[in-house]
């Protein structure tokens, strides 16, 4: 088992260019590394016999826009854990909110693979050299990214009302007549 | 098996989205040569109800029922974790007597899983009175949860700093007359149905995984320690207090057929409602005194931070990446689904076995769909 620190010192020692931060006041210590080479760092990571990443808990996309004191930005997350040493790290990319996009590491971790595909479906995130990258969850033919803040959900889906219908409450209070107050008059 | 003297003409066949055997709305696209399955691709995302955006638009309490919604069958697992990471976010810590009640929900939820699951596999294989006894015994446990917190499935029970009801008098009793009761129908599973020479047939040959395979594919839970790796989160990680209880990690054997089978899996999931039987014993006899919602805060508004935070639920390990922007409203909540993870596996152990191999298979991962599309 190592700690982050010794994690993080390891990493900026292996590659001094790519590591852009760290911090470890948080509670869960992270690094941000360069977008374009988290493919390799990872490959590093998982396989270096001291370090033995050799699961990817998690891998999420994340939307700061709107967000209060932060740049403007896209971040992929990766939640990294060794069984085998029980040590945990956190990894950040940093994106364009235009054209993202990064090295995939389904060739790390199998998993990647579906997480991956998610983070495209849901943010537009392009993983570059990914076997498979589909929509997951959102049919094939869905326009635009839904987890992204600045997103517009579409009034009609394939000539389906796709927005949810209003509740009674709120016609009842724009005074829509529903013919189900039994003390109306008349 | 030699499977190749079978081949035949190839076809496309489509299973599903919506068929009794694949636990909700899923769609495999099977191409099959024969009896033989070629390639299996499967199309998820029938269940969406888009958890994640709701997250973003509603306050931290006020995710919780949405919670419990993704994964029906282990409610009260499922708020826990939530509850745990924004616990961990905003830095608080709950009483004894909460810790306890927690437990001793999560441990009957278990056991109400696991007979789902276990049940519901016998009736996929094609033994039906099983199925029967399970249901049984699982309508006693959602008797007692009705009773807790008036609900059956849907409990909105772990708060974040408490939870919502404390047990009602004379709960405890009823709890230790069902352990009692419940304890022998475990022996009568085994007889009925575990050792059973064609519910061995049927299961103890097929979709092996490798422990390569599976922590490469993040496999968790009771599909994990089926291959073989003794790995649970209450033991490595533990939460609630978890690390004072004396319980016992089943894995698979391998006593039937290759380690890491469907039957190992299912086997590993009857063992665990004995532990949890032992877990809910100790959770009564310890039940510490105080007020069940001593912490909870008026408002839940946890700095800006964020935190990954899993817990073991009866399908394996569920993660809840929350970000929070230091608003009442949490930035944003990504979750992990176990069954997400092992459904990715699928086309990898199905490949080249027969058909109905497919149901065993799937029965055996014990897939949620609600968890899966979120």
């Amino acid at each position: 088992m190592k700690q982050a620190s010794e994690i993080i010192q390891t990493l900026q020692d292996q590659f001094p260019d790519q590591i852009i931060k760290s911090s470890q006041e948080c509670l869960q210590p992270f690094v941000v590394v360069a977008s374009d080479a988290v493919a390799e760092i990872c490959a590093f990571l998982k396989n270096d016999r001291d370090l033995a990443f050799d699961t990817l808990m998690c891998l999420s996309g994340v939307d700061y826009k709107n967000a209060k004191n932060e740049p403007e930005r896209l971040e992929v997350v990766y939640h990294l854990f060794s069984m085998h040493h029980r040590h945990k790290i956190v990894l950040k990319a940093e994106l364009p909110r235009e054209d993202p996009a990064l090295p995939t590491v389904e060739t790390v971790w199998d998993i990647a693979n579906w997480h991956e595909r998610e983070a495209y479906d849901m943010y537009g995130i392009h993983f570059d050299g990914h076997s498979d990258l589909r929509r997951i969850l959102c049919p094939d033919d869905w326009v635009d990214f839904p987890l992204r803040k600045d997103y517009v959900q579409p009034e009609t889906y394939r000539g389906m009302p796709a927005a949810a219908a209003k509740q009674f409450a709120e016609r009842a209070q724009e005074g829509e007549d529903l013919g189900t107050d039994p003390f109306r008059a008349g | 098996m030699q499977v190749e003297a079978y081949a035949g003409e190839e076809m496309v066949l489509n299973m599903g989205p919506q068929h009794p055997s694949t636990h909700g709305v899923l769609r495999l696209e099977l191409e099959t040569d024969g009896e033989v399955v070629r390639n299996v691709i499967p199309h998820i995302g029938y269940l969406h109800r888009c958890f994640e955006k709701h997250a973003e638009h509603i306050d931290y309490p006020g995710v919780i029922p949405f919670c419990d919604r993704m994964d029906y069958i282990a409610s009260m697992n499922n708020s826990l974790g939530y509850a745990l990471a924004v616990e961990k976010l905003m830095d608080l810590e709950v009483n004894e007597r909460v810790k306890t009640l927690r437990v001793l929900m999560a441990e009957l939820n278990r056991i109400a899983s696991h007979l789902l699951s276990v049940g519901t596999y016998a009736m996929d294989i094609g033994s039906f009175t099983p199925f029967l006894h399970c249901f049984r015994e699982r309508e006693k446990v959602l008797d007692l949860f009705e009773w807790l917190c008036g609900a059956r499935l849907l409990y909105n029970y772990n708060w974040v700093g408490g939870v919502s009801h404390d047990i009602p008098e004379g709960f405890e009793a009823k709890t230790r007359e069902f352990l009692a009761q419940f304890e022998p129908v475990i022996a009568e599973l085994d007889k009925l149905l575990s050792y059973n020479k064609i519910f061995l047939e049927r299961t103890a040959d097929v979709g092996i995984i490798s422990e390569e395979q599976a922590l490469s594919h993040n496999v968790t839970g009771p599909n994990l320690r089926g291959s073989g790796i003794a790995w649970d989160l209450r033991k490595e990680e533990p939460y609630c207090g978890y690390e004072t209880y004396e319980f016992e990690v089943p894995v698979g054997l391998g006593e039937h057929g290759p380690l890491g089978s469907c039957w190992d899996r299912y086997y590993v999931r009857v063992r665990e409602m004995e532990q949890s039987l032992g877990l809910i014993r100790q959770a009564l006899d310890r039940l510490p005194e105080g007020d069940v919602h001593e912490h909870i805060p008026r408002r839940v508004r946890p700095a800006k931070s964020e935190v990954y935070d899993r817990t073991e639920t009866p399908r394996g390990e569920l993660g809840y990446y929350i970000v929070s922007g230091g608003g009442l409203i949490p930035f944003r909540v990504k979750v992990k689904s176990p069954c997400f993870t092992v459904l990715s596996l699928l086309p990898a152990i199905a490949k080249g076995g027969m058909v109905a191999d497919i149901i065993a298979i799937i029965g055996s991962i014990d897939i949620v769909m609600g968890e899966i599309d979120r």
